[in-house]
């Protein structure tokens, strides 16, 4: 029997196929056991499945609605169904992540709250959940991001939270996981560290996806009953992956919907300046204490990312994601900045809805490349772009 | 001209293992010195000589650091000096080659992150530094569960793969690990990542106390210590042996002349310690 034999039948996945796994400094491991045993329990548990899908619809606004977008679905020639993650609270579906995690560190007696994030909406939707349950919030944010992403770093220090500027590195989104992971090994009897995407080590990537599956189920259930019939293609941005292995889960067992996850080519795939792990393949590694599809060099150090989106400027990518590409289940592909900011901009004049950059790269994929004959495609609108408008004009400036 | 492989391994070859033990040995009684060099800097030829000046003025076994893109158990010093040591070009095998430059001269234990071992896989790792005469391998995200395969790999070839624990370490995990414990058992003193701190005396003899009612290998203390005080504390706690790693990366990074700045805190390292 290892430390954690006890859990594995009863807990949750800690490998999706050879991916996953627990690659963290001893320190941590008691924590990873104590955060497993917690959400195997409260995940049953009716008081906090209660709490938690109260303050889902009454304080964030779920269900979020089901969009048939008729202007975009004359562009591409076929339906385009939007879930609109953007209409949540704080403008993302981090929020469904931060709430869930935020109650269960309540529940475990931590009041401290560390997060990472690069867009910064999942550190605007942890600052949220933590000014609404009275904890102490601390987020790590590069420096590059919290210069291209100011407002929301102004969200979060309104909402009470401390941003720490992380000026490791290429000063982006890995550098601030580092970092947090730095504190959660300095102050892990009293700090809870709420991961926004689904990596990192066991138990997080499937308690991500847990707290995020409510987007696809969401979404199948409502395309069933007004249609009564399944998507051809379910579409959604990855970075480490939280919004796309949300939408995907409910409907992996649908053999017939094909799940097309859109990471960032930046500026070219073979520019090596990318977010694309899943999509260029090669060898897996571990980054964030997980063993996934990676960005390395021959030695094994980590690459470092680029792209447009800092939601998607990542080189590594949750776990379940790269079992899904091995096993056939899902699809993989990159779209470029200048394709990303292109759809951003078409679909903010089309529909009115501004989105996110990242969800831009995964509405440029639904729009502008060949559908394989699908008739219907659900695309989710993970975020909305206010965020990314001083970005965007300054590219404008620059063209 | 390279000798044949066969050749250059003795009949009966002395494992890292057994160079190990027998460094900890000549130090029973009080405790074995262990600076910590990170590998290539500020540059390869720099570090090597930082690490024979360890050598020269009373260091017993060495922990050479091989500097990473995402060194999540380090703190601040270490880390800002293996981006250094990356930038100015520092790879694997460089940093081997300054291991294999000081295994002549005493036991050397890489400190590496998992990443590093499975990109060139565990066996062709492991074999590496077989070949290289280093003794052990210290892997900081390899915890208990996720360690069979590269420990499968370190004993088929002579290797000390050494296990760390925390003060967070719960004592059923404390036995699993003390029982496959390879060369010694690396205590870490602090919950947290590597760096200097002040006097924790009573921290050690507790957290001491515990590891060494669960294992046989002998047990050195490290994260957190600085100074020849701390060394005498940690030895007269209880501990087998004493590693220093951020003072000495400091003191390297902030000296004209690293290798003798390095050598001389050795020397005062050593000379707290009861020999």
């Amino acid at each position: 029997m290892t430390g954690r034999g006890p859990l594995i039948e009863a807990g949750v996945e800690h490998r999706f196929g050879p991916y996953g796994g627990q690659y963290v400094p001893e320190t941590l491991m008691p924590a990873l056991d104590e955060l497993e045993t917690a959400w195997v329990a409260a995940r049953d548990d009716a008081g906090y499945k209660a709490q938690l899908g109260d303050l889902l619809r009454d304080y964030a606004g779920r269900p979020t609605p089901l969009y048939l977008a008729e202007r975009l679905s004359e562009l591409a020639g076929r339906e385009i169904w939007l879930k609109r993650e953007d209409l949540m609270h704080t403008g993302s579906h981090k929020l469904n992540n931060a709430l869930g995690q935020a109650l269960l560190a309540k529940g475990m007696g931590k009041h401290r709250i560390i997060a990472e994030t690069g867009a910064g909406q999942h550190g605007v939707a942890s600052a949220t959940a933590c000014a609404l349950l009275g904890l102490q919030c601390i987020v790590y944010m590069g420096a590059e991001d919290c210069r291209r992403q100011a407002p929301n770093v102004q969200r979060m220090q309104l909402l009470g939270a401390e941003v720490v500027s992380v000026e490791a590195g290429a000063r982006t989104l890995k550098e601030a996981v580092s970092e947090a992971i730095r504190d959660w090994v300095s102050s892990v009897a009293t700090t809870h560290y709420i991961i926004g995407s689904a990596v990192g080590p066991a138990p997080y990537p499937a308690l991500v996806r847990d707290l995020q599956r409510v987007i696809g189920d969401e979404a199948r259930a409502a395309l069933l009953e007004r249609t009564g019939r399944l998507p051809d293609r379910v579409i959604a941005c990855v970075g480490g992956g939280s919004n796309s292995i949300g939408i995907f889960t409910p409907f992996v067992v649908d053999a017939d919907v094909a799940l097309i996850g859109v990471e960032a080519a930046g500026e070219g795939l073979d520019s090596g300046r990318h977010g694309a792990p899943l999509t260029v393949g090669g060898r897996a590694g571990v980054l964030h204490g997980s063993l996934s599809a990676v960005m390395q060099d021959a030695d094994g150090q980590i690459t470092e990312a680029h792209s447009i989106s800092a939601g998607l400027d990542y080189p590594g990518s949750g776990p379940e994601h790269a079992h899904l590409r091995d096993s056939g289940r899902a699809r993989y592909v990159a779209v470029a900045d200048a394709d990303a900011l292109r759809a951003f901009r078409e679909v903010t004049r089309l529909e009115g809805i501004i989105p996110a950059l990242e969800t831009s790269h995964a509405l440029h994929y639904a729009l502008h490349v060949d559908g394989d004959g699908s008739q219907r495609d659900l695309v989710c609108l993970s975020g909305r772009g206010d965020k990314d408008l001083a970005e965007v004009i300054a590219q404008d400036d620059d063209a | 001209m390279g000798k044949p492989a066969r050749d250059r391994v003795p009949a009966v070859e002395q494992t890292g293992e057994d160079r190990i033990a027998a460094a900890f040995a000549l130090r029973s009684g009080s405790a074995a010195l262990m600076p910590y060099l990170m590998g290539g800097f500020p540059d390869i030829a720099t570090s090597r000589a930082i690490g024979e000046a360890y050598a020269a003025n009373g260091a017993d076994l060495i922990e050479l650091g091989v500097p990473y893109s995402d060194p999540l158990a380090d703190g601040p010093v270490i880390h800002a000096a293996g981006t250094a040591a990356l930038r100015a070009g520092a790879t694997l095998d460089g940093v081997l080659g300054v291991g294999e430059a000081l295994a002549g001269r005493v036991p050397v234990v890489l400190m590496c992150y998992v990443n590093l071992v499975l990109a060139r896989g565990a066996d062709a790792f492991a074999q590496t530094l077989r070949e290289a005469g280093i003794s052990g391998l210290i892997v900081p995200d390899l915890p208990l569960g996720e360690e069979p395969a590269i420990a499968d790999a370190c004993a088929a070839h002579g290797i000390a793969l050494v296990p760390l624990v925390a003060p967070t370490t719960t004592d059923e995990r404390l036995a699993l690990i003390g029982a496959r414990a390879r060369g010694f058992l690396y205590a870490v003193s602090v919950t947290g990542t590597t760096g200097e701190r002040g006097s924790r005396e009573q921290a050690f003899g507790e957290l001491l106390a515990r590891v060494k009612a669960q294992t046989t290998a002998p047990v050195a203390l490290g994260f957190g210590i600085a100074t020849a005080e701390h060394a005498a504390e940690a030895a007269g706690a209880g501990a087998d042996g004493v590693i220093v790693g951020s003072r000495l990366v400091r003191a390297a990074a902030e000296s004209d002349d690293p290798a003798a700045a390095a050598g001389e805190l050795v020397a005062k390292l050593a000379a707290g310690l009861i020999r």
